[in-house]
């Protein structure tokens, strides 16, 4: 068995003394496990840092072994983002959030293409608004999407201001009522109006990660969701 | 193994689980010390009993000692005003090689993981800040690894120490002695560009 593609690193585990079990994800193929032979080693271990963009080569005998992966390196993302106190831990939590959601070698294509492109955003122009449309992506792919098009209550695409944390639909102000108090604050910014402050941006986060909790958690066995999303939520509110 | 004595056997089958050993290497080290058993192997042997009765973390800084403060920590002629945080003991150890610092030392015991569910209370972080409020410590040294895990971990140290007062400092990243640029990865040039200075 073989197949060559790109993908991103989410995550690299050492594997007895010098080699890592490196988690991939690519288009084709999903989330893809396999081993790198030297992968701890001084020359291999910065190209598998988290968000890493690698051309790889996966090799087993049968289909069902790990195999091992020959990779060269296609770019770095972490550097560049080493001395941002909010890029970076946004990296992680993407990263790992990747890991916690997807099934092995099941190929989500817009998903990776999205995860691509929000990866390259991070720390540059508008990337919170950028993050946040992921998790959304993220939801919707695996099965949790949310309908922000148009009110639950009256049907109008105007005036969108929350979210029914139950249903995951959006509720305009008017049709909320009495009942705003126990909806999700939706920020305007998801509703393509403007960017997203850091305030807006946890608003976002604070509405996803309800989902992510309550729905997408229970789903994949009440594991917790990764603590890196957690501290990411947290850098982002000590910035407010 | 070593032709059937099942002790010398048992005593190979230990040493081969030792990073950098294998059942080859460890017999040789076992034939080796053998051979010189009053030399070597006596007061390997005692040595080792020892320090596995002796050895423990240094309450103070997480080192490695056999006594309850370590010898770093004990020594009076070093700086009490600036601490070094490191990821682990072998870094600590890997600093101390280098004889370039003065000050103490704290050991965190790893790096805020998300792959290992590894959260600021696993750490040694609380400690941390405490510390730096109790010995009125005027500059921390951010010494972790330049891997998105250390990283991460050195932005939320800076965050719990920001009221503290104490001065905040990180390792330079770039360009390694003897290294040639042709051989560095693009991130490794790519800090050390950003780190320039005057020349």
């Amino acid at each position: 068995m073989e197949w060559r593609e790109q993908g991103i690193v989410l995550s690299a585990r050492r594997h007895g003394e010098s080699s890592c079990i490196v988690e991939l994800f690519t288009e084709e193929h999903g989330r893809h496990l396999g081993v790198v032979r030297g992968g701890a080693g001084r020359r291999m271990a910065p190209l598998l840092q988290p968000g890493a963009q690698l051309d790889a080569t996966w090799r087993a005998r049968l289909e069902a072994h790990i195999g091992s992966y020959t990779i060269e390196p296609v770019r770095q993302r972490a550097p560049s983002l080493m001395g941002d106190r909010l890029a970076l831990p946004a990296l992680s939590s993407l990263c790992a959030l990747l890991s916690f959601a997807l099934a092995e070698r099941d190929p989500q294509p817009p998903l990776y293409r999205t995860s691509f492109a929000t990866l390259d955003a991070l720390g540059r122009g508008d990337w919170l608004v950028a993050y946040l449309r992921w998790e959304l992506v993220l939801l919707e792919q695996t099965g949790f999407g949310l309908d922000l098009a148009r009110c639950a209550v009256t049907g109008a695409r105007e005036g969108l201001a929350f979210v029914s944390p139950r249903t995951g639909r959006a509720v305009s102000r008017e049709g909320a009522g009495a009942w705003a108090g126990r909806l999700l604050p939706l920020p305007e910014c998801l509703l393509g109006q403007g960017p997203a402050t850091p305030s807006e941006a946890l608003l976002g986060l604070r509405m996803t990660g309800h989902f992510l909790q309550r729905r997408l958690a229970p789903a994949l066995g009440e594991r917790p969701v990764p603590g890196a999303r957690a501290r990411f939520v947290e850098a982002l509110a000590r910035a407010v | 193994m070593s032709g059937g004595n099942r002790e010398i056997d048992a005593l190979i089958d230990v040493l081969a689980r030792l990073p950098g050993l294998g059942p080859r290497s460890a017999r040789r080290a076992v034939l080796h010390m053998i051979r010189r058993r009053e030399a070597l192997m006596s007061p390997l042997a005692r040595t080792m009993a020892h320090v596995a009765e002796t050895a423990r973390e240094c309450t103070r800084c997480g080192n490695i000692s056999t006594a309850e403060t370590c010898p770093v920590c004990a020594d009076p002629a070093r700086s009490t005003g600036e601490i070094c945080v490191v990821e682990d003991v072998a870094d600590l150890w890997a600093m101390e090689r280098g004889g370039a610092f003065a000050g103490r030392y704290h050991v965190l015991g790893g790096t805020l993981s998300a792959l290992d569910a590894v959260g600021p209370e696993d750490l040694g972080i609380p400690k941390l800040v405490a510390r730096v409020r109790e010995e009125e410590i005027s500059e921390v040294i951010l010494a972790l690894n330049a891997t998105v895990d250390g990283q991460t971990t050195a932005h939320y140290i800076a965050e719990a120490l920001a009221d503290t007062g104490a001065r905040l400092t990180s390792l330079a990243q770039g360009v390694p002695i003897g290294g040639e640029l042709d051989y560095l990865d693009d991130g490794t040039i790519q800090a050390a560009l950003a780190a320039r200075k005057a020349f």
